[in-house]
């Protein structure tokens, strides 16, 4: 990908958004129809699904903790969701991913009611465009809902890039490459209203005022995505009642 | 028409009617599940819309023998967990038969939960009048959150069923359902049900249900 000249021109950028705007969504629960919860979720061009299975029987038995469930977490890209193909398989990146997105699940699941079983959560990209760990754990969220599973709310990301010296929310592929910094956030939702940060990364650098500045700019688009979310839960049971 | 809420709702400040389905942290109740919110003067619950079967102590389920041991028999009970019979608590069970005469893989049981331990070791006995090994008939499977709108309230859409239908059934807090009589009318049964299943979280169900019944019976006749 050459770099484009200017990524931000007269306040307006490469895709014409505003520095506040996010990328268009489109979330579908209950995707899937063997999996126990699934989401198929757009935003921007990441396209990724998540399916959720369980709680069920942790096996191999050694994996069991006898006080809580299991979490399993696979973030995984399809080879040809990057221009380049990509390997099959995981690699350091995408177990990065799957780490810290299962850990920021973990502080929402309530683990404790289902002892000695286990969660799973797959997300699969079939086109990653900058941000797809946030999209993936959206879709998740929305996934876990759907299978049912008890938790203190939902997970909603976002990410804020730092691009010519502007802050911008949701950035696509060519801020992310040629930006100066990177922040994907997770934030848990209750009650309508942010509760807490359950994931925070950052690539680049950014100053104090900057941090405090993205984690602003994140929260507005976080509820905009959380709206989006409920919505489209909301609609796949509603669509079932004039159904009849 | 009873609302939808999500995990992390907000539905009160009054920790005291915290019911089913919702948890309470400082003084405030949230919804921990999807499902219908449901409000009575003393109690607020979240009617789960979906989910897996977690036992509960004097659940009445249905189980299939998944492994045989000198001491009992293991069922896999739709659940995350499995259930263990013990030979004991088998009323079948004679002296110098041997176990797998009595049960054997495959077959089904309706057993009782009676025993839960912390680590979710689930316990169950056929000494009711309820239990017994299941020889012949059909078991459907359905979701476990729906088994309440199947059994309707004070268990007036199995009463429905049966009288209607002229068939036995048993239902299992499992999801599993077991059917017995006159072939016909099984199938229209195991229809009825899906069609609950389908159309749990609707309000006036149980009439819809009768008008169903009314219907197929007729275009049968």
């Amino acid at each position: 990908m050459l770099k484009p000249e200017r990524l931000i021109v007269d306040g307006k950028r490469l895709d014409g958004r505003k520095a506040d705007e996010l990328r268009p969504i489109k979330i579908e629960a209950d995707f899937l129809k063997r999996a126990d919860g699934s989401c198929y979720l757009e935003m921007g061009k990441n396209k990724v699904v998540a399916a959720v299975y369980g709680p069920r029987e942790a096996h191999p038995r050694h994996i069991q903790d006898p006080v809580k469930a299991v979490i399993r977490y696979r973030y995984n890209m399809a080879p040809f969701s990057v221009e380049e193909r990509k390997r099959p398989g995981p690699d350091r990146r995408s177990v990065e991913i799957s780490k810290v997105s299962k850990e920021a699940f973990e502080a929402v699941i309530m683990k404790e009611l289902f002892p000695r079983s286990v969660i799973d959560i797959f997300v699969e990209v079939l086109q990653a465009d900058a941000g797809s760990r946030t999209a993936c754990i959206n879709a998740a969220s929305v996934a876990l809902v759907d299978a049912g599973i008890p938790m203190k709310g939902i997970l909603t990301s976002v990410a804020v890039a730092k691009v010519e010296g502007t802050l911008v929310l949701d950035p696509m592929k060519e801020e992310d490459n040629f930006g100066e910094a990177d922040m994907p956030f997770a934030f848990l939702i209750r009650g309508g209203k942010i509760e807490s940060i359950a994931l925070l990364q950052m690539d680049g650098r950014m100053s104090k005022e900057e941090i405090k500045e993205a984690i602003k700019l994140a929260k507005k688009g976080a509820m905009e995505i959380y709206k989006l979310q409920r919505e489209a839960i909301m609609k796949k049971f509603l669509e079932e009642e004039e159904n009849e | 028409m009873r609302r939808i809420v999500l995990p992390g709702d907000f539905l009160s400040s009054n920790p005291k009617v915290a019911g089913y389905g919702t948890y309470v942290e400082g003084d405030k109740v949230y919804a921990k599940i999807l499902g219908l919110f449901d409000e009575t003067d003393n109690s607020i619950r979240v009617i789960p819309l979906k989910g897996k079967y977690v036992p509960s102590v004097g659940d009445t389920i249905i189980g299939i023998v998944r492994e045989v041991s000198a001491n009992g028999w293991t069922l896999d009970i739709n659940s995350p967990y499995q259930a263990f019979l013990p030979m004991l608590e088998n009323p079948e069970t004679k002296p110098g038969k041997k176990i797998n005469d009595v049960l054997d893989m495959g077959d089904a049981v309706i057993a009782k939960v009676v025993n839960i331990d912390p680590r979710m070791r689930v316990t169950v006995t056929m000494k009711d009048k309820t239990c017994r090994a299941i020889r012949f008939g059909r078991i459907v499977a359905i979701n476990p959150a729906r088994v309440p709108r199947v059994i309707g309230k004070k268990g007036s859409m199995i009463k429905l069923i049966k009288s209607e239908l002229d068939v036995q059934i048993v239902v299992g807090q499992n999801g599993l359902i077991w059917l017995n009589g006159d072939r016909k009318k099984v199938s229209l049964a195991e229809e009825v049900i899906y069609l609950i299943e389908e159309e749990a979280h609707t309000e006036g169900l149980t009439d819809r249900v009768a008008e169903f019944v009314r219907r197929r019976k007729n275009a049968q006749t």
